[in-house]
């Protein structure tokens, strides 16, 4: 029976579940009880913005905190996936991902190739991205077209509170390492979910919305910025089709190329910088398998190619919003 | 003067719609109209049908444009006597449109609407609609949920208190399905009218679920007021096993969207949101092991278990099965050479999923049924 | 703590199988015949035996670049690896991981690692995952000079101390860190001495000596299993290769490794001692010599004649399912 949750109650609500279900599963990372060897309260946190909290309640061990070394966690988390325990851990950040890395990407994502099939690394690593919280250059990027780049990892950005419970479900379950991307914006995001423990498969981007003229393909918090843009445009009888990618790897190539067949037209919005980004592959993808399709010039629309900045009206111009969609989508109508 | 000004709203067809988009207008100015007329097709997010209408008049504006989307109970044409004045016309619009409200935003929505009931261990979750007279029990198929009698249950609960049910493995039901045969579920059936003190019910089957309402007929008489089955499993060995492992194999839109399509005779109907709403249903943990326990037990390699045909003659009060000519999952031919007391009633071009495709004339049959 | 003479035997036929696959390679790797790179571990072949030699199915290891003698000490099938190195279908690895990627999960071998400091965090995990599923089993890094430096390690020693890991850290330090000295890029004189600043027993062994680095082994695995507590080993051992071969080695001192090879020999040392002891007689080392010698002329011919991976190969396995 679905009801009204947020986002951050639908990874918690994930979680729990997954831990009751499976007693190999165990989360681990910064500060995801909070308190840990201190004088007061444990589970004091449930990491720094509350997602976790509850679980060391319910689940006590399993629920580890660990010291602010991710190169030491995430890769003891990657060698308990290959020993028999499906790890969760939570790296704060995906911009801390510079002291790990090569956890993820030489270790977890190589094993299974590099092992000649015999390896199976089920770990998961949660990540908070995005701009959006004034927290600048270090702390809000969106980094999952770097983790897309590598064969071995599945990336995962889901976009609503429905989205995240399934997907992360699916993640937990899955028998790659996957990291699951979670915008910080989104937290607070109420949708219906299902009280039941539910899957999404990887590799199905969704279309979320139905429309002829522009395909928009998105994924994260610009899923929103899409719809927004898409519900102005529409009065202006430009009827947009939105594909949320849900995943980044696998990519849903086949529903992205049907969609332009249909419409003729795309834009891809990705929030992350335009240089070798989701953006630009999705649009390589078309350029080369839907080229005839197209009535006009892909256009992409991104943050641009500079660090996130700090002060607000900065970081407002950076994200970008649904009047630079707008804008794209005309001219890709050939409306500018 | 306005009391032979009569309306044509938005429908709300099932608990989650909120607006629906005019997608064409099948009756111009000026046509006369009867009850039952198709007046125009809308589409909603979840499912596109014609709009039929419920008086007689001539329809003297189309209000709504082709193209507008609007909510449920918008004003979508007016209805009129021919000798109605325009000016009047016209004001009784104003009016209507001055004192319109849209629903609320959460108005409504599944959860709040339905309501759970015990049944011998399992949570089955149903929803009523109606009240008063001898109440209708809706028994939906294989795969199903309550809102397959989307076009069916308001109008049937206009004159009684009609429930609609999902069953165990289905909906927001629990997932436990015991043995999942029709005997079985059929207990479940009887449990549910127990808890909720239902003596007696007018029992509206559509495909297993016809076969359950059938098996409990049979098996406690007294129970069923009246029996009608669409579309029905129980009445042969023929049903399409590829359809049903499909059903369930399917994890992704394109596996299960032919699939889907083969329940209408008008796949445009299958719009992506029933699909979503389909895969949302299977990807819930349990569902994939209740549809296969009940899959196994009641149409083992492809053909049905339970065959009550020679027990339908058995059955003391009025009996009646629907059918489309063609359905493609329980073949309409299952519908011949019944026995006399069963009034059989095949829909030309029509399909599986009889009661929504053909709504209002499967809700005028039943109500002709029951009295 | 004694040893069985089955023990002994089994030590020795561990190293001996080491040092037969090194030298072997050494010589084939110069044919050109073998691709990319390997890095040779004779010389330190007391150190895989005499920690392997306390560990049992329960128990992983993760390795380094130099990781053939703790895959053989471990248990991976000679031939496999063997044909691993030469890229072939039959290789542990199917032929897509190579000298530097050798592993084999279902012996508990975790992994060669081509990234120095690669194996530490990892161990840390199966450590864990030991403890949580209660298997009793411990996890023990090797790794070198070069890497006991490497924050991942540092990092991995604190982590193993504030999770009570039953993980074992052992520092293979063979003096060079490629072609640089750990006297020169190692802050203190033994590695050992970090330990205690990771509140764990810090431990210098003489690699050049069985049955001090299997009595050291012993105590950290008994620590480990019992205790569920972390133990740092610095096993003081050489190579008598270059980092990789082809390596002219320049940076070493005049006749360092043929002064090794005459005094400090491992193979040497350990038949002289349980020979003198007349726990073992010389003839059955010799058998076994004869009997590793004719393993690897056997796993050679295998590999050589032994299929590449068919094309089709490069697609899969990247993911289980995708």
């Amino acid at each position: 029976m679905a009801r009204k949750i947020t986002y951050q109650q639908a990874v918690n609500e994930a979680l729990a579940q997954e831990m009751a279900r499976d007693e190999t599963v165990i989360v681990m990372g910064e500060d995801v009880a909070g308190g840990s060897g201190a004088d007061g309260e444990m589970d004091a946190w449930g990491g720094p913005l509350g997602i976790t909290k509850g679980l060391y309640s319910q689940f006590g061990d399993r629920v580890m905190d660990t010291p602010i070394t991710e190169s030491a966690f995430i890769g003891a988390a990657v060698g308990a996936a290959t020993a028999g325990l499906r790890p969760v851990a939570e790296l704060m950040f995906v911009d801390f991902m510079g002291v790990c890395f090569d956890q993820m990407f030489n270790q977890a994502a190589k094993f299974r190739y590099m092992f000649g099939g015999k390896a199976e690394t089920p770990v998961v690593v949660r990540t908070m991205y995005g701009a959006g919280l004034r927290a600048a250059a270090q702390h809000s990027q969106c980094l999952y077209s770097i983790f897309t780049h590598i064969p071995g990892l599945k990336v995962v950005t889901p976009s609503t509170p429905y989205d995240a419970k399934g997907l992360l479900i699916q993640s937990i379950r899955d028998n790659d390492p996957v990291i699951f991307f979670e915008h910080k914006t989104l937290y607070t995001l109420e949708g219906d979910v299902p009280e039941e423990a539910y899957t999404i498969p990887f590799g199905e981007a969704n279309v979320t919305r139905e429309g002829s003229d522009v395909t928009i393909v998105t994924l994260g918090r610009m899923v929103h910025v899409a719809h927004e843009a898409a519900d102005a445009l529409s009065s202006d009888g430009i009827s947009c089709e939105v594909v949320d990618l849900r995943t980044t790897s696998p990519m849903d190539t086949d529903t992205i190329i049907e969609s332009v067949e249909n419409t003729g037209r795309l834009v891809v919005l990705d929030e992350s910088h335009p240089r070798c980004s989701i953006a630009s592959d999705v649009s390589a993808l078309v350029s080369q398998e839907a080229f005839d399709s197209l009535k006009a010039p892909i256009r992409m629309v991104t943050a641009p190619h500079v660090p996130v900045p700090f002060a607000d009206n900065l970081e407002d111009l950076y994200i970008p919003d649904a009047a630079q969609l707008q804008q794209a989508v005309r001219t890709v109508m050939g409306k500018d | 003067m306005s009391e032979s000004i009569r309306t044509i709203c938005m429908p709300k067809w099932g608990l989650s719609m909120k607006e629906g988009t005019v997608a064409a207008w099948l009756m111009d100015e000026g046509d006369e109209i009867s009850p039952g007329d198709e007046v125009m097709d809308v589409e909603t997010e979840k499912i596109s049908s014609a709009v039929e209408a419920s008086e007689s008049g001539i329809l003297r504006r189309q209000v709504a444009a082709e193209g507008e989307t609007l909510s449920v109970g918008a004003l979508l044409g007016v209805l009129a006597d021919g000798d109605a004045q325009d000016g009047d016309i016209d004001a009784f619009i104003a009016e209507f449109q001055a004192n319109y409200v849209p629903p609320a935003e959460d108005e409504e929505d599944e959860s709040a609407a339905t309501e759970t009931v015990d049944v011998g261990g399992r949570n089955i979750r149903y929803l009523l609609r109606g009240e008063g007279g001898v109440p209708v029990i809706l028994v939906h198929g294989f795969g199903g949920d309550l809102n397959n009698w989307l076009f069916n249950h308001e109008a049937l609960a206009a004159k009684r208190a009609v429930y609609a049910l999902n069953l165990p493995g289905h909906g927001a039901s629990a997932k436990d399905v015991g043995a999942g045969d029709v005997a079985e579920l059929a207990a479940v059936l009887d449990g549910f009218m127990a808890a909720l003190g239902i003596d007696q019910a007018h029992l509206v089957g559509h495909s297993l679920g016809g076969a359950i309402s059938l098996q409990l007929a049979l098996e406690q008489p007294a129970k069923a007021a009246s029996l009608t089955v669409i579309g029905s499993a129980g009445l042969g060995s023929e049903i399409d096993g590829g359809f049903l492992a499909g059903f369930i194999a399917a994890e992704r839109r394109k596996d299960l969207k032919p699939h889907v399509e083969k329940l209408f005779s008008d796949p445009g109907l299958v719009t992506r949101q029933l699909i979503n709403d389909l895969l949302a249903f299977k990807r819930i943990d349990g569902v994939r092991a209740a549809l296969e326990t009940i899959n196994a037990a009641f149409a083992p390699g492809g053909s049905q278990a339970v065959i009550l045909r020679d027990r339908i003659g058995d059955i003391a009060v009025p009996v009646m099965a629907i059918w489309g000519s063609g359905d493609r999952i329980v073949p309409a031919s299952h519908a011949e050479g019944l026995p006399d007391n069963v009034r059989v009633e095949v829909m030309a071009g029509q399909g599986h999923m009889v009661q929504m495709e053909a709504a209002s004339e499967v809700n005028r049959l039943i109500d002709e049924l029951i009295g | 703590m004694q040893l069985s003479k089955d023990d002994l035997l089994r030590a020795y036929r561990i190293m001996k199988t080491v040092r037969e696959f090194e030298e072997r390679l050494h010589v084939e790797f110069a044919t050109g015949e073998i691709p990319g790179f390997v890095h040779l571990y004779a010389g330190e072949e007391a150190s895989a035996a005499g920690f392997c030699m306390h560990l049992d199915g329960r128990d992983k290891i993760a390795s380094n670049h130099r990781g053939h003698g703790h895959s053989i000490a471990k248990g991976c099938d000679v031939h496999a690896m063997m044909a691993e190195i030469y890229g072939r279908e039959t290789g542990l690895c199917a032929g897509k991981g190579g000298s530097m990627h050798i592993a084999d999960l279902s012996m508990g071998m975790m992994g060669a690692n081509g990234i120095v400091g690669g194996g530490p965090p990892l161990a840390c995990g199966a450590a864990l995952a030991a403890k949580k599923l209660g298997t009793g089993g411990v996890a023990l890094a090797f790794f070198g000079d070069g890497a006991s430096n490497q924050g991942t390690v540092m990092e991995s020693l604190n982590l193993a101390t504030v999770w009570n890991l039953p993980c074992i850290f052992v520092v293979e330090n063979n003096g060079y860190a490629e072609a640089t000295s750990s006297k020169y890029s190692v802050s203190c004189d033994d590695a050992a001495d970090r330990a205690g600043a990771f509140n764990m027993p810090g431990v210098v062994v003489d690699g050049h000596d069985f049955f001090a680095i299997h009595e050291a082994g012993g105590e950290a695995v008994r620590r480990a299993r019992e205790d569920s507590a972390p133990t740092l080993i610095e096993v003081k051992t050489n190579r008598y290769y270059g980092h990789f071969e082809g390596d002219a080695q320049t940076y070493r001192g005049k006749d360092e490794v043929k002064n090794l090879r005459a005094n400090r020999d491992c193979l040497d040392l350990f038949r002289a001692r349980v020979t003198s002891a007349d726990l073992v007689e010389d003839a059955e080392l010799d058998a076994i010599d004869g009997e590793a010698g004719d393993l690897i002329e056997d796993a050679v011919i295998k590999a050589k004649a032994a299929s590449r991976p068919a094309a089709s190969e490069l697609l899969t396995d990247v993911y289980i399912s995708y």
